[in-house]
């Protein structure tokens, strides 16, 4: 049972990843798989933080030249922040293309393109 | 040059002028600053070649910080051969594809479209001077995001739905392949694919690099459209702009294909205990599949731009069954085949593009007798058609005779071989189609009233066919990288 | 001239005349002054190496690596220059034929069809000067492709059908059967070079040798052995000359010669002698000879019965080839000459009987001969040849590979011989008979007479070579005695 527990975060990012990728295969909305594949990407952000946390580790910045303290890993947060822009300028591409969807078939669900018109 | 910094040029030459291309306000103008900033990078990849074809591995420590901790670029006979592939296909694209592109991208967003162009043509070489799994990514992002916006650029409609599956199925591969690395992370610490690989060494049994190697091969496989997850390409790549089409299919998945060689070959295969098991009942089974769905597809297919994106499928399928035998032969007939492919299919695309200045729809019915009026693009297009075909002459067949040489090693010589051949044989049809369509089919309306393409458009479409042509002629500089490559990649193989 | 740069240029030359067609398509005159030009200076050429090649000598010349261990390389050897010789020199009387019938008959893309033509014979002078099967392969698929445009040449839906047929089982089964053969063997022996004795001695044996042999015999579609021959009717929808100097002579001679070399310089005599799982070859070839004869007897369309009887021939050759022993040996060689000069004047009468009469069918031929007694005297000369009667060029070639099989007691072949013998002269007698002996009985008859001068001049001319041939045939015995006379 402590197992489990001690595991939490990664069941928050099984159980995280899990609904978005749901979300992604099954919503016809497009707007909604969108959100689906943000919510995917958020579990792998929060995988990559919680990796880097050490217990009782503090923010890596070193006072005073005092070396003895624990310090989370800084590198995991780095890639993340530049992870969460990509995921932003994803989200921003795909509801941009939303937008341009909607202006040309005035509906925003699933449209297979091989079918309509040749 | 000072060879120390190529790899560096060959991504910030196009990623610098992006944003200043963005802000022209000439479309002629931008156009031509992407061909210069697209001939520079192919210049700069072809004195990587040299190096590397002098026994040279390239290494760039950004700023300075010193690899493992710093971030790599390295460039080998692999990246090298792809570098060459990749910005020679922009080049070409490029140069050809000016009529084109102000038809269907028009000349006020073209300053916008010839930036996403070379973020696009940056991200894909950032991708291949990476020596760092994190960086990768980065840049597979920056390359995925600006060929979105290639693709749904142009004046088709149905591009939009096209390009939204493939940003979903994009999204999707590149994030697996975070997760992926990120557990191999948490067992390393270490980002440094060299590194990488040397760290596993302790670790390769372990559950988490197994689960790892699953999610990276995986979510590879979907950006390089490997059978079953090719769904998003044909669509993106049928309505995405002509030009577009020419650029993106000789190179994007390709690139992906790269890096998923360099993953499971250089970093897990040494590593991990019955990784071979990966290919044998997962990745050959699929690319063989792959061949047989993808051939067969494209001889159903009535649209010329979709019979040449399934036959990509298909050809994936080669490039991945090469890679699958895990062998020097095999791998050696899997680079050479990535190779031959992209100039097979950037000359096809190209002849495409020519005739796509004159039809909007590019229907085989639409298309009937367009041949007779424009006689050198369609001799064009079918040389390049051979070259997919496998004849001897061409580049093609240099890549299938080094396969069907590696499937006579395997131990399952004949239904390779059947395979193999037989889908070269589906090849002939649907060229053949394409073909008596073109050729023989009585002129449509609209087929009556053309001419030839323009003749600076002609010439580089030729350019691409001369290509096919020399290096199935003489094909030691592709097959010299390319056994090198299998050299360095399988090196603990006995 | 160094003989190197005689075989550059005898590959070149067809080629630049290509060119030279292409841009002086505007002016028929200029342009059909081309073909005639290269064709003569292509003959000189490869003439001009015969007395050398005759002397032993063997010139060769490489031109770059096409795959690690693999040249693009040519070296004239017995075999390949006699069907050079006789492609180039068919050429040119094909060339003075060709102009008559294209114009007599007025058809279309006449510039697209020379420079088809042109570069199917340099594709042909490679496959007769290819030092390895890669380059022989190359040159291979080149005729294949460049013979399409003329096949196809009349555009209409069903020759479009034609077409396919042609291109689809000549690239499916060179593709397909022929280029795994040829890695197999790479993959064996490490070379491919064309090597007196062979080069698979001693590095393969058992059923192994009779599949690889399937391999090569099916997949050089072009030798047209059953079941792969149906490209060869399809392709008679061409406008004759492409049947005569393609379909007679150089695409299908492409075939059987490969096959011939394939035998003497792959598997060599002697090594393939000694494994029984190859002879299944000889019987193969039998079935086709009889097989294709019969068929032949049930056509009622000139130029297709004329195929047939090509399929029935051709597989002469692979016999005489397939009997492994000297004299059979020779007496193919003989029989690619014979066969080519009296089934090309054959095509060559049958043409022009197209473009006086605009007759195609057997039954149309009644009394014909008196109307064209040049056309018709030809005809009997070359189906006289063809049924293999003195004194003619068929017998010489006959003779020899009978005495061939009697040397290896092949009594199936030399039954087969006698049979195909009988039948031969069953398809051709009524046509002879009808064409002389009955009256015209066609109610609304057409009054015409002879052909175009240049289309007598030619068949004329083919005529009297298989004549002379009868006669003179003592270098071309000599030359390939050379062959046998080493790989023995």
């Amino acid at each position: 049972m402590s197992q489990i527990l001690n595991l939490s975060h990664y069941w928050v990012f099984v159980l995280l990843l899990m609904i978005g990728f749901y979300a992604v295969l099954t919503r016809t909305n497009l707007v909604k798989k969108l959100l689906g594949l943000a919510i995917f990407q958020s579990a792998v952000f929060l995988l990559f933080i919680s990796m880097g946390k050490i217990d009782g580790g503090t923010a890596p910045i070193i006072l005073n030249d005092d070396w003895s303290q624990t310090f989370s890993s800084p590198l995991p947060q780095v890639l993340i922040l530049t992870a969460i822009v990509v995921g932003i300028s994803t989200l921003a591409l795909g509801l941009a293309i939303v937008v341009r969807i909607k202006e040309a078939y005035g509906r925003i669900d699933d449209i297979d393109a091989s079918s309509s018109e040749n | 040059m000072d060879s120390v910094h190529l790899p560096a040029l060959q991504v910030v030459v196009p990623l610098l002028t992006a944003p200043i291309v963005a802000v022209l306000r000439d479309a002629r103008l931008s156009w031509l600053a992407a061909v210069v900033t697209s001939v520079m990078t192919f210049v700069v990849s072809v004195y990587i070649v040299q190096h590397v074809l002098a026994g040279a591995v390239l290494s760039y420590q950004m700023g300075g910080w010193a690899a493992p901790y710093g971030i790599e670029l390295r460039v080998d006979s692999l990246n090298a051969l792809m570098l060459l592939v990749v910005s020679g296909a922009s080049t070409l694209a490029l140069l050809a594809g000016r009529q084109s592109l102000t038809l269907q991208i028009g000349e006020e967003r073209l300053p916008l479209f010839m930036a996403a162009w070379l973020l696009a043509l940056a991200g894909l070489v950032g991708i291949l001077v990476s020596g760092d799994a994190f960086n990768i990514f980065v840049f597979m992002e920056i390359s995925s995001l600006a060929s979105y916006i290639l693709i749904s650029g142009g004046p088709d409609r149905r591009a939009l739905p096209s390009v939204f599956k493939y940003l979903i199925a994009g999204t999707l591969g590149a994030t697996f392949y975070l997760i992926g690395v990120g557990m191999v992370y948490m067992m390393t610490g270490t980002l440094n694919i060299a590194d990488m690989e040397a760290r596993l060494a302790g670790v390769g049994d372990t559950n988490v690099v197994f689960v790892a190697a699953g999610f990276i091969t995986i979510g590879l496989a979907l950006k390089a459209a490997i059978y079953p997850m090719h769904a998003w390409m044909p669509n993106a790549y049928t309505f995405a702009p002509n030009i577009v089409t020419a650029f993106i299919a000789a190179c994007s998945t390709k690139v992906a294909l790269y890096v998923l060689l360099r993953m499971d070959f250089f970093v897990f295969q040494k590593n991990l205990v019955d990784h071979e098991s990966q290919f044998t009942y997962l990745l050959m089974p699929l690319a063989l599949l792959g061949i047989v769905f993808g051939s067969v597809a494209a001889v159903f297919e009535r649209n010329i731009k979709r019979i040449l994106a399934f036959s990509s499928v298909a050809q994936i399928g080669y490039i991945l069954l090469g890679a699958s035998l895990i062998s020097v032969s095999g791998f050696t007939a899997a680079v050479l085949h990535l190779f031959n492919h992209a100039l097979a299919k950037s000359a096809l695309f190209l002849a495409v593009a020519a005739m796509g200045l004159y039809f909007a729809r590019l229907r085989l019915q639409v298309l009937r007798g367009a041949g007779r009026k424009m006689p050198w693009t369609f001799a064009a297009f079918v040389v390049a058609g051979l070259s997919l075909i496998g004849v001897p002459g061409t580049a093609g067949f240099v890549s299938k005779w080094a396969l069907i040489s590696a499937a006579l090693e395997s131990n399952l010589v004949v239904p390779l071989l059947v395979l193999i051949l037989g889908s070269s044989l589906l090849a002939i049809v649907y060229i053949g189609r394409i073909v008596e369509h073109l050729w023989f089919g009585d002129a449509t309306d609209k087929a009556v009233q053309i001419g030839e393409a323009p003749s600076w458009m002609l010439a580089m479409v030729w350019l691409a066919v001369a290509a096919n042509i020399w290096f199935g002629l003489d094909s030691s500089l592709p097959m010299a990288l390319a056994q090198q490559s299998a050299i360095d990649l399988l090196r603990q193989l006995p | 001239m160094s003989s190197e740069v005689s075989i550059l240029l005898s590959l070149a030359i067809p080629l630049t005349g290509a060119l030279l067609i292409a841009l002086t398509g505007r002016w028929p005159n200029v342009r059909e002054t081309i073909t005639l030009l290269t064709a003569v200076a292509l003959m000189l050429t490869v003439w001009q190496l015969f007395p050398e090649v005759m002397d032993g000598a063997r010139p060769a010349v490489s031109l770059g690596q096409m795959m690690p261990g693999i040249s693009i390389a040519f070296k004239v050897e017995p075999l390949g220059m006699l069907f050079a010789a006789l492609a180039s020199m068919l050429w040119l009387v094909n060339s003075v034929y060709s102009i008559g019938y294209m114009r007599g008959n007025g058809e279309k893309h006449q510039t697209r069809f020379y420079v088809c033509f042109a570069i199917a014979l340099s594709a042909t002078m490679g496959v007769a000067f290819a030092e390895n099967l890669l380059t022989l392969f190359l040159c291979y698929e080149i005729l294949t492709l460049s013979t399409y445009p003329l096949v196809s040449h009349k555009g209409d839906p069903a020759t479009i059908r034609s077409a396919r047929t042609y291109l689809g089982i000549l690239l499916g089964t060179s593709i397909g059967l022929f280029l795994p053969a040829i890695i197999w063997t790479y993959q064996i022996s490490g070379t491919l070079d064309f090597t007196v004795g062979g080069i698979l001695t001693g590095k393969m044996s058992g059923p192994a040798v009779g599949l690889l042999l399937g391999l090569f015999a099916f997949g050089i579609g072009k030798a047209a052995l059953m079941p792969v021959h149906r490209w060869l009717p399809a392709a008679m929808v061409a406008p004759t000359p492409v049947s005569a100097l393609l379909h007679a002579v150089a695409v299908v001679k492409a075939g059987v010669f490969t096959v011939t070399k394939v035998i003497v310089y792959i598997f060599g005599v002697d090594f393939l002698f000694g494994q029984p799982s190859s002879s299944w070859l000889i019987p193969t070839a039998c079935f086709t000879i009889i097989a294709a004869s019969i068929v032949a007897l049930h056509q009622i369309n000139l130029k297709r019965m004329l195929a047939y009887s090509t399929i029935s021939q051709l597989s002469y050759i692979v016999l005489a080839a397939a009997v492994l022993k000297p004299l059979a040996e020779i007496g193919a060689a003989l029989h690619m000459v014979s066969h080519a000069f009296g089934k090309i004047t054959l095509f060559f009468a049958a043409g022009a009987i197209y473009v006086a009469s605009k007759k195609t069918e057997l039954n149309q031929l009644r009394g014909i001969g008196h109307r064209m007694p040049w056309t018709m005297t030809a005809f009997t000369i070359g189906a006289i040849s063809m049924i293999g009667v003195p004194p003619t060029a068929g017998f010489v070639s006959k003779w020899y590979i009978l005495g061939g099989a009697l040397q290896g007691q092949h009594y199936l072949v030399v039954f087969t011989l006698i049979a195909s013998t009988v039948l031969n002269a069953a398809y051709f007698l009524p046509i002879l008979y009808r064409a002389w002996l009955s009256k015209e009985t066609d109610p609304n008859k057409l009054k015409h007479g002879e052909a175009p001068w240049p289309m007598l001049l030619a068949l004329v001319t083919t005529a009297t070579l298989t004549l002379a041939f009868f006669v003179y045939n003592q270098p071309v015995i000599d030359l390939e005695s050379q062959l046998v006379g080493r790989s023995k």
